[in-house]
């Protein structure tokens, strides 16, 4: 790595500490970040020079933050009366500041940060982008190449969502316990989200979403680091891991999806699945399991199971029931159902799902699972008319090719035992 | 004389690698332990995962308390370390709970190993 790459390295990591610190000196997203960026490029001037400091979090804090004061300044002297809010925190002597490092109400102003991105008022697809944006400092272009958008619109969509945020004015107090825990789990949702938007193949080139996948796991490592005694937080980190572990699998040379059970476990990343088995088994010792913690372990036993077959599937249907009682959905259920299928057989799986199909009729999932079960058992023509449905709602060219294949499959079949005509 | 050399670096930078460039500098890590190897001089090689997936027994307190996280504390120093092959975390602090019996005081942060090579076993 050259010298340019660590310098690079170092301050990306550095940048949710420092603009957490930042903001909350200046209670201002924009004037936070430029003063990020000014101390940034004198980052890029001074380190190579005189060497990387001990430690570059409080360096980058201390220039961020006298920047920002002496362009505060020179506003005041233009303007007519100075704002006494907006300087509320900053007579802290310095050597105050690098213990503030250390202090519990640190952690605060990084879960503030975060929080802040996820307001309510925000649609998803906006929080992540902010966050993107504010917290991983991703370039807007980046984004929007992610998100399959212009430039000019995802601009225009964080200056929208920042707008939102400072007129919505978060408290800036230290929080109580109730709502640190409540920040706790709208900052892991979010985190989550932008996993998924990376993860799932809603569209697009693989190649630009993983770095999403790599910057939820970067936020999810932080929060831990925060908040080390969480067991949904270590929950989350570690599910997040085990699926991360598998991405190089995910995909064919062609870009098409292969099934977990046709992907090469060779590919899986073995170090990311044992990271991710240490986590659930520290989160395990707290006895207080939720979703997320719940999800990880499914995830455990699919990535430790050596081969397909080897998969436990009664500890996997186990799982999921007890995950439908903590959080019922009806794509829980449908995902308790590939575990029923292989314990009790398609016929229990389809009685499963068959109540779920008026709140999963536009699920594209939904159909495929059903019009591969039906056809399990020989239900070919039922069976074909899922899988029409499921390419009527598949989002992707990948998903819409995977289920023409479970067709041509059927076509095979049926030409082999002359029962019907072929399609 | 056997020595310990111990191998620090700030967790944000490396964790941030991409799964190339770490293969990359393992790989090159290798090169040269393999030469130490050979010549006979080389011990165990191991990389401790994250910090984030230590737990830490303090048994400063009497009984000792298991918290989740690394060893923070800057007053006292590293003094020596085991390698345990164990089932779990449960056993690894079973372990770590039976030498705190015998020697109270201080600390054991019980870290996961990510990659181990005994070399002086394979030559």
């Amino acid at each position: 790595m050259t010298d340019l790459a660590w310098l690079d390295a170092a301050v990306t990591g550095a940048r949710p500490q420092v603009m957490a610190a930042l903001l909350r000196y200046f209670r201002d997203l924009d004037r936070a970040e430029e003063a990020f960026q000014e101390a940034s490029l004198r980052a890029l001037k001074s380190w190579p020079q005189n060497g990387p400091p001990r430690d570059p979090v409080a360096w980058l804090i201390m220039v961020g933050r006298n920047v920002a004061i002496d362009a505060l300044r020179r506003e005041q002297k233009s303007e007519t009366l100075p704002d006494e809010a907006s300087l509320s925190d900053l007579d802290d002597a310095e050597g105050a500041l690098v213990e503030r490092l250390d202090d519990g109400h640190y952690r605060d102003d990084i879960l503030r940060l975060l929080f802040i991105c996820c307001h309510p008022d925000l649609p998803s697809t906006q929080q992540i982008a902010l966050a993107l944006r504010v917290v991983s400092g991703l370039t807007v272009g980046e984004i929007a190449r992610a998100f399959l958008v212009s430039e000019a619109a995802m601009e225009q969509r964080i200056t929208r969502a920042k707008r939102r945020v400072a007129e919505a004015q978060v408290p800036f107090e230290t929080p109580g316990p109730i709502e640190r825990s409540e920040r706790l789990g709208t900052v892991a949702a979010m985190i989550y989200l932008i996993f998924n938007e990376g993860y799932s193949a809603s569209g697009g080139d693989v190649h630009v979403r993983l770095p999403l996948c790599e910057e939820a796991i970067r936020l999810a490592r932080l929060l831990l680091r925060l908040f080390p005694s969480e067991p949904e937080i270590l929950g989350l980190a570690s599910l997040l891991l085990f699926q991360h572990a598998r991405c190089a699998a995910r995909l064919d040379g062609d870009g098409a999806i292969v099934l977990l059970e046709n992907q090469d476990r060779g590919l899986w990343n073995k170090a990311l699945i044992a990271e991710g088995s240490a986590l659930i088994d520290k989160a395990m010792r707290h006895r207080q399991p939720g979703p997320y913690q719940i999800q990880a372990a499914i995830a455990s036993l699919h990535s430790t199971a050596e081969r397909f077959e080897d998969t436990d599937w009664t500890q996997i249907d186990l799982l999921y029931s007890t995950l439908e009682r903590l959080q019922p959905s009806p794509v829980v259920t449908l995902n308790r159902a590939v575990a029923v299928s292989k314990v009790r057989g398609a016929e229990a799986a389809l009685a499963m799902i068959e109540p779920l199909a008026p709140k999963l009729s536009g699920y594209f999932h939904f159909f495929g699972l059903k019009g591969a079960l039906l056809s399990e058992i020989g239900r070919a023509d039922e069976a074909r008319e899922a899988f029409d449905r499921a390419i009527a709602l598949a989002r992707t060219a990948q998903e819409a090719q995977h289920i023409r294949g479970h067709l041509d499959r059927l076509a095979r079949d049926s030409r082999k035992e002359g029962a019907s005509p072929p399609r | 004389m056997k020595y310990a050399v111990l191998c620090y670096h700030s967790e944000n930078v490396v964790c941030a690698w991409s799964k190339d460039h770490d293969d990359e500098v393992m790989a090159k890590l290798a090169v040269v332990q393999e030469r130490w190897a050979k010549a006979g001089k080389l011990g165990p090689v191991a990389r401790l995962m994250p910090t984030t997936a230590a737990t830490t027994l303090r048994k400063d307190h009497e009984p000792s308390v298991v918290l989740d996280g690394p060893f923070a504390e800057t007053k006292e120093q590293l003094l020596g370390f085991f390698v345990i092959e164990a089932s779990g975390l449960e056993e690894a602090l079973a372990f770590a709970k039976e030498l705190a019996e015998v020697n109270p005081g201080g600390a054991y942060e019980v870290r996961p190993i990510g990659y181990f090579v005994d070399w002086s076993a394979n030559s």
